[in-house]
């Protein structure tokens, strides 16, 4: 009896008690944002009423942000734009990480280290002169130019994922497929793609939630409502010099954030095995 | 040594075979896969990265042609004490918030490291700071320290911990910074946690037994079998985290826009500042340019160390 007492306070301070702590850490700020977004302007900016929790939840923000906002706009733009710059960073991604798993070819090293220096070259260092050469071929203002631009991100992290699994497809089956007469490029589709499944899978919910992560090359590129993407057209429009639409602001960043929840929920094993390949197989 | 074996004549009459033929020589197939990708990271990295160099050696105002100043920009920056402050708080701002991110990473990997239920389902919900866009998170903490309305400052009023109206957690140059960094650690700590939890999960249970056997207490067992063993992850989760807290932009500039009077400013939102808000693109590049050696800098220094000994 009594040892099983304490066994339980033990597993309480050693488990339970940091685990809570952690969880109202991380989930706190999404609480604050849901219940902010249904409350009335008079209850938000009321000093009596404790904030804690709604007292009469109402719809509006959310009402306004649809018919006085262009967040539907924005809220598409933001798709069109991870979806074909995931889609970029998958096939860019495979295509060089296949001859690096699997052929020793003159130059690697040298793709290798490129891939690698592109990781690690953060976006601020870059965003000036490409906001000059955005400018230069004309392309501010349209999607094109941060469908272009996100991949830069997204093409070494997929690259990378994709070699670790590239490198499990045994040798054999590959070198069955050449003898039946199959060219390297028949192999690669035919036998070793099919089998790679997973790692698209990992790679591309990855590289899908950075690409609506990505904030800075859309700030500069993109300045008219019409082709922005979620979090600059709420940084953008809905603060206005000094005036900031709280309910808006929380509405909007709740069902900004819906879209990747959703995805990553469905898939969330591939996503923790796609953020812990690079580090911990390395 | 194509020409011995295959003469002119014999190339002429099958060109399609020898074409398939050449393409699926190693070197060749290979580069024909990595050549576009390679080319169009080139083009949009490697080509902006040089220019971006060629800039920072101008007086390019927005709008107008550039003249080569040589490196002045790089001379006024070192004249410039707001420049320095940019300095200063972009290390208090990765040392500190790596260090807390490092420390509290590792003991909730640790915690997660347990046997308990709905295990899944609680390391799913505290990834979710990590993978909800930055700046939609980042408005809800703009709300949560808002200051008229901050939670933190109602719930201590309430509690009668301090006086009304509370602190001014972002527009008080004393707590701005303290108060990004604890956005950050926010965002990054699921990252660490649940990276440092998969390296954790790699150890054998065999060491523990065995140290168990030996005598080994709870400490003894964590300094001699887990913090060796987790030495190379926790390298390179560090150096991903030192380099992108470095040049964090997004939080920053969402919460403070460098402010109040600089004291949050730091390389990304500065060069920011410079180069779209005043307009100087060559200036602009140049404040970018100097967080090389910065980072260059600090990754040496972790590198030293936090290097995995080989064995």
């Amino acid at each position: 009896m009594t040892v099983e007492n304490r066994g339980w306070h033990v597993r309480f301070l050693k488990l339970w008690l940091p685990l809570g702590v952690s969880l109202i850490f991380a989930l706190f700020p999404f609480y604050w944002m849901a219940i902010t977004s249904l409350k009335t302007n008079q209850e938000l900016y009321s000093r009596k009423l404790t904030p804690l929790y709604v007292h009469n939840p109402t719809l509006k923000h959310y009402i306004d942000l649809f018919t006085e906002t262009s967040f539907l706009e924005w809220t598409w733009n933001t798709f069109v734009v991870a979806v074909i710059s995931t889609a970029i960073s998958l096939i860019f991604g495979a295509m060089l990480a296949y001859p690096l798993a699997r052929i020793r070819f003159a130059g690697a090293a040298l793709v290798s280290f490129a891939i690698a220096a592109t990781y690690l070259v953060p976006q601020p260092l870059l965003f000036v002169p490409l906001a000059d050469l955005i400018n230069k071929l004309n392309l501010n203002d349209t999607l094109t130019s941060v469908i272009l631009t996100y991949p830069t991100l997204l093409i070494p992290f997929c690259a990378w994922l994709l070699m670790g699994y590239f490198r499990t497809v045994p040798q054999e089956l590959e070198d069955a497929a050449r003898i039946d007469g199959a060219s390297r490029l028949q192999t690669l589709i035919k036998v070793v793609l099919p089998l790679c499944g997973p790692g698209f899978i990992s790679a591309g919910i990855f590289a899908f939630t950075l690409a609506q992560n990505e904030f800075l090359y859309a700030l500069i590129f993109l300045t008219k409502t019409e082709v922005r993407t979620v979090p600059v057209g709420a940084i953008a429009e809905l603060v206005k010099g000094d005036v900031f639409y709280w309910g808006q602001l929380m509405a909007a960043a709740l069902l900004g954030s819906v879209p990747v929840a959703i995805i990553y929920s469905f898939f969330v094993e591939h996503y923790v095995a796609g953020l812990t390949a690079g580090s911990v197989k390395g | 040594m194509t020409a011995i074996v295959a003469p002119a004549d014999t190339t002429r009459r099958r060109p399609a075979f020898s074409l398939a033929r050449w393409l699926e020589r190693p070197g060749v197939f290979s580069w024909m896969m990595v050549g576009p990708p390679i080319i169009f990271l080139g083009m949009l990295v490697g080509y902006p990265f040089f220019y971006g160099i060629w800039l920072s050696l101008l007086n390019r105002p927005v709008a107008a042609e550039g003249k080569f100043i040589g490196l002045d920009n790089y001379i006024a920056d070192w004249h410039d004490p707001a420049f320095w402050q940019v300095v200063i708080n972009t290390f208090v701002y990765t040392i500190v918030a790596t260090i807390l991110k490092m420390v509290f990473g590792l003991g909730l990997a640790l915690v997660m490291n347990q046997d308990f239920r709905f295990k899944n389902l609680t390391r799913a919900l505290l990834l979710l700071p990590f993978i909800v866009p930055t700046v939609l998170s980042t408005i809800a903490w703009q709300w949560i320290l808002d200051p008229a309305f901050s939670v933190i400052n109602w719930t201590l009023v309430t509690l009668h911990l301090i006086a009304p109206p509370g602190p001014s957690w972002l527009g008080n140059p004393d707590l701005a910074m303290g108060s990004l960094i604890i956005v950050n650690v926010w965002r990054g700590l699921p990252f660490y946690a649940i990276t440092l939890l998969a390296g954790l999960q790699t150890i054998s249970p065999d060491l523990y037994e065995a140290a168990t056997i030996d005598g080994a207490g709870t400490w003894t067992k964590f300094r001699y079998i887990t913090l060796p063993l987790m030495k190379p992850v926790i390298f390179i989760v560090t150096m991903f985290s030192v380099i992108f807290t470095f040049a964090d932009f997004q939080l920053i500039y969402v919460l403070t826009r460098g402010g109040p009077a600089n004291s949050t400013q730091v390389f990304a939102t500065y060069a920011f500042d410079v180069a779209m808000n005043g307009g100087q693109f060559g200036q602009g590049a140049a404040i970018a340019l100097t967080m090389v050696p910065a980072l260059a800098l600090m990754i040496a220094a972790m590198a030293i160390y936090l290097r995995p000994s080989k064995s």
